[in-house]
């Protein structure tokens, strides 16, 4: 088979690991195909290699295809979300201004309870409190917004800025913003260098968000279903690879090289081992599956998922003119999903839409092998997103 | 009389600024207003009302300006990344010399092309230029690393440079890998047993 190079853009962060270890562990060369990695300094100029065809595939936020699809931002350029990249794995933080004004108020920053979390944030004296994310369409706004809407934070006064990930530190540090959510390593960094404490991970508002997606263009999966499949079961394998706790010693080693993350791999570890530092006088916290790249079907692209982002977004931005989320919900790929995964060990949920937030313990589902476990996927407020009614 | 258009370049760096304010006040009438990195920078070129906003495509800075292209955003009138179909590639050519636009919805391409077609030139020769510096720089770390694998192998194997670089390539070359990274890992193995 003759290898053909395939060019994908990532953002520098440790859920861009199954693509990274797709061409690093060979993966991607048993499918005969070799990955032109290529680091993006912004998503907005990443966004922008997919549409205009400098690359032919990104690791990307799962909000962004379906925002386009809903005509909102620049580029309208149809895009397509072939498999879930990862599952989870933001954190939410404060500035060390915050961080000792919450300290003072004896809060205990048990890094799981966001009800304690917002009841203490709600109580300092803070005037505005302006949080960072990464980009205005992201998983981290609409934890945000949902975090928010379901607390005493609800009526404060919060302003939510875009702030590029690797400047989240220095923006912390400038007092720019007072708070923030993004992605691993990037808390971390800011534990690290001093300027901040985590308070949340992302998985404790919604326990299992699709964060970022294998997304490619619409027309470019339509002409290539050969090259596709194997780039999809290439990043599928490595999802899986890296789904074996004996091997997050290797996958840090491997991000942390200068080309990729540059970033010490004993800091990257962190988010995959889930044994997050939260201050820098040195707390420890333990979060069971902080990221997920394979457990319990966490690559397959639910529609419901897709549902849920394009009704929040609709109920912030407005919605377009003949807004269908059934319609727009189909960039969730979950059709090619099944027609390129069939070959692999990949079992394939029987349905392709659930009711989000129902499932509370490890739950055996009907899938196309019969060995189908979903995990938890509650909101922490206990409500359910049913795809047919929205919210 | 048509009015002047209005461009925000955002650039740090005040050479490549004032190169590239000079390249546009040259060829069109135009206003032109150069902002550098900050946190607040979606309000600054709001203060300004642009009808085109230039941004350098490598700089991270840029999804704080995503937030121009949300109607709710800081400019009452929203802002699109330029992809006009009447004004040919122009897209496609930006993004290739690593220059984004942002350009006020309805404005005529024929009165962005001149601007853009000046940016698109000027960020190219920046680009080439930084992109011949990164690979001098790479060349010459490149050189210190293989001088310090080849002092190795002379103060070890008691033999002269020239065959400290011939066993360097023959190693390469038998494990398929650049003489750089073979020095490298000579290096880094010398500096852990040292």
């Amino acid at each position: 088979m003759k290898t053909v190079t395939l060019s994908a853009a990532y953002m520098p962060l440790v859920d861009a690991a199954p693509l990274i270890v797709a061409q690093e562990m060979g993966f991607a060369e048993t499918e005969g195909i070799a990955l032109d990695l290529i680091a993006a300094p912004s998503w907005s100029s990443l966004r922008d290699m997919l549409a205009f065809g400098r690359v032919d595939a990104a690791h990307m936020l799962s909000p962004i295809p379906i925002a386009m699809a809903m005509q909102l931002g620049g580029v309208a350029t149809p895009l397509s979300a072939v498999s879930v990249m990862s599952v989870n794995g933001n954190v939410i933080g404060v500035g060390k201004a915050l961080e000792q004004e919450l300290r003072e108020q004896g809060f205990g920053f048990d890094f799981a309870d966001p009800f304690a979390a917002a009841e203490a944030l709600s109580k300092t004296r803070s005037r505005t409190l302006t949080f960072g994310v990464p980009f205005p369409f992201s998983m981290h706004v609409e934890l945000l917004r949902y975090w928010f809407g379901a607390t005493k934070l609800r009526d404060a006064d919060i302003v939510i800025r875009t702030v590029p990930p690797p400047l989240m530190a220095s923006a912390l540090a400038a007092g720019d913003v007072d708070a923030f959510c993004v992605g691993e390593p990037w808390g971390s960094v800011a534990v690290e260098q001093g300027v901040g404490a985590l308070l949340l991970p992302g998985c404790s508002i919604w326990s299992f968000a699709p964060e970022k997606v294998l997304a490619t263009r619409t027309d470019w999966a339509d002409m290539e279903p050969d090259l596709l499949g194997r780039l999809m079961r290439s990043v599928w394998r490595a999802g899986r690879w890296l789904a074996e706790p004996a091997r997050r010693g290797t996958a840090s080693e491997l991000l942390s090289r200068k080309n990729y993350l540059d970033v010490p791999a004993e800091v990257i570890d962190r988010a995959l081992t889930g044994q997050l530092t939260i201050s820098s006088r040195g707390d420890q916290r333990d979060v069971p599956r902080f990221v997920e790249f394979h457990d319990g079907a966490a690559s397959f692209p639910w529609r419901s998922q897709a549902k849920w982002i394009a009704h929040r977004l609709a109920q912030f931005h407005g919605s377009p003119d003949g807004f269908d989320a059934d319609v727009v919900s189909q960039v969730f790929r979950s059709d090619l999903y099944r027609r390129h995964l069939a070959s692999t060990a990949s079992d394939l949920p029987g349905a392709s839409e659930k009711v989000e937030g129902t499932i509370r313990t490890e739950m055996p589902v009907a899938s196309a092998r019969g060995g189908l476990t979903l995990l938890p996927d509650t909101f922490f407020d206990r409500r359910v997103f049913d795809p047919s009614q929205g919210e | 009389m048509q009015k002047k258009l209005t461009v925000v370049v955002v650039e740090e760096d005040r050479d490549r600024a004032i190169g590239i304010v000079d390249a546009l006040k040259e060829a069109e009438d135009c206003e032109v207003f150069v902002i550098g990195n900050a946190s607040s920078l979606a309000r600054k070129i709001a203060a300004h009302a642009p009808d085109i906003v230039l941004v350098d495509v490598d700089n991270p800075t840029r999804d704080m300006l995503e937030e121009l292209t949300l109607a709710s955003g800081p400019l009452d009138r929203p802002v699109a990344m330029f992809v006009s179909g009447a004004a040919g590639g122009l897209a496609q050519a930006a993004i290739e010399a690593g220059v984004s636009a942002y350009v006020v919805d309805g404005l005529r391409p024929e009165r962005v092309k001149p601007v853009m077609d000046i940016a698109i030139a000027r960020f190219a020769m920046v680009r080439q230029m930084r992109n011949e510096l990164a690979e001098t720089r790479r060349a010459l770390e490149e050189r210190k690393v293989i001088d310090r694998a080849k002092g190795l192998l002379m103060k070890a194997k008691g033999v002269d440079e020239d065959a400290a670089y011939a066993l360097l390539r023959k190693t390469a070359m038998d494990q398929g890998r650049k003489v750089v990274d073979v020095a490298e890992a000579l290096v880094t193995a010398a500096g852990l047993l040292g």
